[in-house]
């Protein structure tokens, strides 16, 4: 146990650290799409400012610090300002229980890679996601112009709906890891099935199933293409942040990226293994490569994200629905099931 | 300490939304307060000990059920309520009814204080617990309860259900 001094000074240390880190992966996985959808598409996305335009997220940055910061007359003024505020608070904070990788001894003192260990971390996490709907829902409504309240209403309808599948396909995992702490469920996967492929949940019985669930309701929940509706721009301009500019849409901007990375993080710890991976050389590498394999499987992941958005075309808001709750939400049903009765006829 | 004192803030936050809930004119507002008193509910739970209800309590209360509720709201595009000046009816039982109300209440929990309380952070809140708990103790009653939502679920789809002659929706499906 650390003593009190030092918990703080660690604490506040991990997370300017973790802030810091996830703002610029998210100004960097923005580049990183608009670099990989570029060159999908023949042609080279940003090129100019640095080299291979990789000064371009601070480019953006400055543009959107600098810019008019424009409220429209016929808003809703106190819910207009505080939708983007809950849109990336709730984003950023659901980070605070993600562990990146085992320990590290500092000065003596062993402080695990993780903000907070709490024994109820991922359900924090899908309740920090939930509130988060508020962002997108509120700046819709108080917008008060059409195109803004089709998308915010499509938004909460859209994100309610995929919630289910995405708790219902993670139960699986919880019944094989038998916790809802992220830290023990990347335990549980450590080691190996039949001495050479790693005990990922995502290899245990008919979990792929779990991870296939997981990354359409993960999709729905980002808004990410193909499920992108609640922006979709050839019908709703830009859906429910139309009527906003400058600081206030680049934190909605922020907070769907940062999204992408919890997602991402959350599929590694849960499907993935998390920071397992082969562990070799010197101690400075060893104390490295686990935090090394997480940002590796996230990584991979998020490329995930962009190939399928250069790729799939955008669902209609019916078959969106029915796809949610006619195929998604049975199949998810019937993996907990069937989870459940492997479980308990090996114990 | 620390325990009581934040305690004791998000009680007084809890009943400061639950009062603006009542104050407040739009639809919005009032369902955005409900949503204050729900998470600072959670808080008080946690604090408590019960984690895992605490998570529910926000997974479910504030993050789906009000998330329907602004929904419909939105939906609606429900405006301002008119104020009215006010029954005579709430003026001369109303207050008096919710002053007696609340002085029993108080009594009630001057009066046993002590007996049976749970002290901060003593209930055992583990999800372990819990769910060791629903299904083995409390199997019946929670199965009765799994029957009850399910009726309640298929009479809100039987209410919802188009009429058989009603015209198909223009996508040719219902979704």
């Amino acid at each position: 146990m650390l003593s009190l001094p030092v918990f703080i000074i660690a604490s506040v240390i991990k997370i300017v650290l973790v802030i810091v880190i996830l703002l610029t992966a998210v100004a960097y996985t923005v580049w990183l799409e608009r670099k990989v959808v570029g060159h999908m598409q023949n042609r080279w996305g940003p090129t100019r400012v640095g080299p291979f335009g990789l000064l371009q997220p601070l480019a953006d940055g400055i543009k959107f610090l600098v810019k008019e910061d424009l409220t429209p007359p016929h808003v809703y003024k106190p819910l207009f300002i505080a939708a983007p505020m809950i849109a990336v608070t709730c984003a950023l904070t659901s980070i605070a229980v993600i562990p990146f990788g085992t320990a590290i001894t500092v000065l003596g003192y062993t402080i695990p890679m993780q903000i907070t260990d709490i024994n109820i971390g991922l359900l924090v996490i899908l309740g920090i996601t939930s509130v988060g709907v508020y962002g997108v829902a509120l700046a819709g409504w108080s917008s008060n112009s059409k195109y803004s309240l089709l998308g915010g209403l499509r938004a909460s309808a859209q994100m309610v709906s995929y919630e289910i599948c995405l708790g219902l396909s993670l139960v699986g995992v919880l019944i094989v890891s038998g916790s809802f702490s992220l830290r023990e469920i990347v335990e549980s996967q450590s080691g190996h099935f039949w001495g050479f492929l790693p005990k990922w949940n995502i290899l245990y019985g008919w979990q792929f199933i779990a991870f296939f669930i997981y990354l359409m309701a993960a999709y729905a929940e980002t808004n990410r293409i193909p499920f992108d509706l609640p922006e979709a721009e050839t019908e709703l301009v830009a859906g429910y942040h139309t009527e906003y500019s400058a600081m206030k849409f680049a934190m909605f901007f922020m907070a769907e990226y940062a999204n992408m990375i919890t997602v991402a993080s959350l599929a590694t710890l849960l499907f993935l293994g998390g920071w397992s991976g082969p562990i070799f050389g010197p101690p400075l590498l060893q104390a490295i490569l686990p935090t090394f394999w997480f940002v590796a499987k996230v990584f991979v992941f998020l490329f995930i994200y962009i190939w399928v958005r250069g790729t799939l075309p955008r669902f209609r808001y019916d078959q969106l629905m029915a796809f949610g709750w006619k195929f998604l939400f049975p199949l998810a049903i019937a993996n907990l099931v069937v989870t459940a009765l492997v479980v308990a006829y090996r114990s | 300490m620390l325990h009581l004192i934040l305690f004791l803030v998000f009680g007084a936050i809890c009943v400061a939304g639950a009062v603006n809930l009542l104050v407040q004119r739009h639809p919005i507002g009032s369902a955005l307060s409900l949503v204050v008193v729900m998470a600072s509910l959670a808080v008080e739970y946690l604090l408590l000990g019960a984690e895992f209800v605490a998570a529910v309590q926000v997974i479910v209360y504030a993050g789906a059920v009000m998330v329907l509720f602004v929904f419909v709201i939105m939906l609606l595009n429900a405006g301002e309520e008119e104020r009215t000046k006010g029954s005579r009816v709430a003026m001369v039982l109303g207050i008096p009814g919710v002053l007696a109300g609340g002085l029993l209440v108080a009594w009630v929990l001057i009066r046993r204080s002590g007996e049976n309380a749970v002290g901060l952070g003593a209930l055992p809140g583990y999800p372990k617990v819990i769910g060791g708990l629903l299904f083995h103790e409390f199997l019946l009653p929670f199965e009765v309860t799994s029957i009850l939502v399910l009726i309640a679920i298929l009479g809100a789809v039987f209410l919802a259900s188009k009429p058989e002659a009603a015209p198909p929706s223009p996508t040719g499906k219902e979704s």
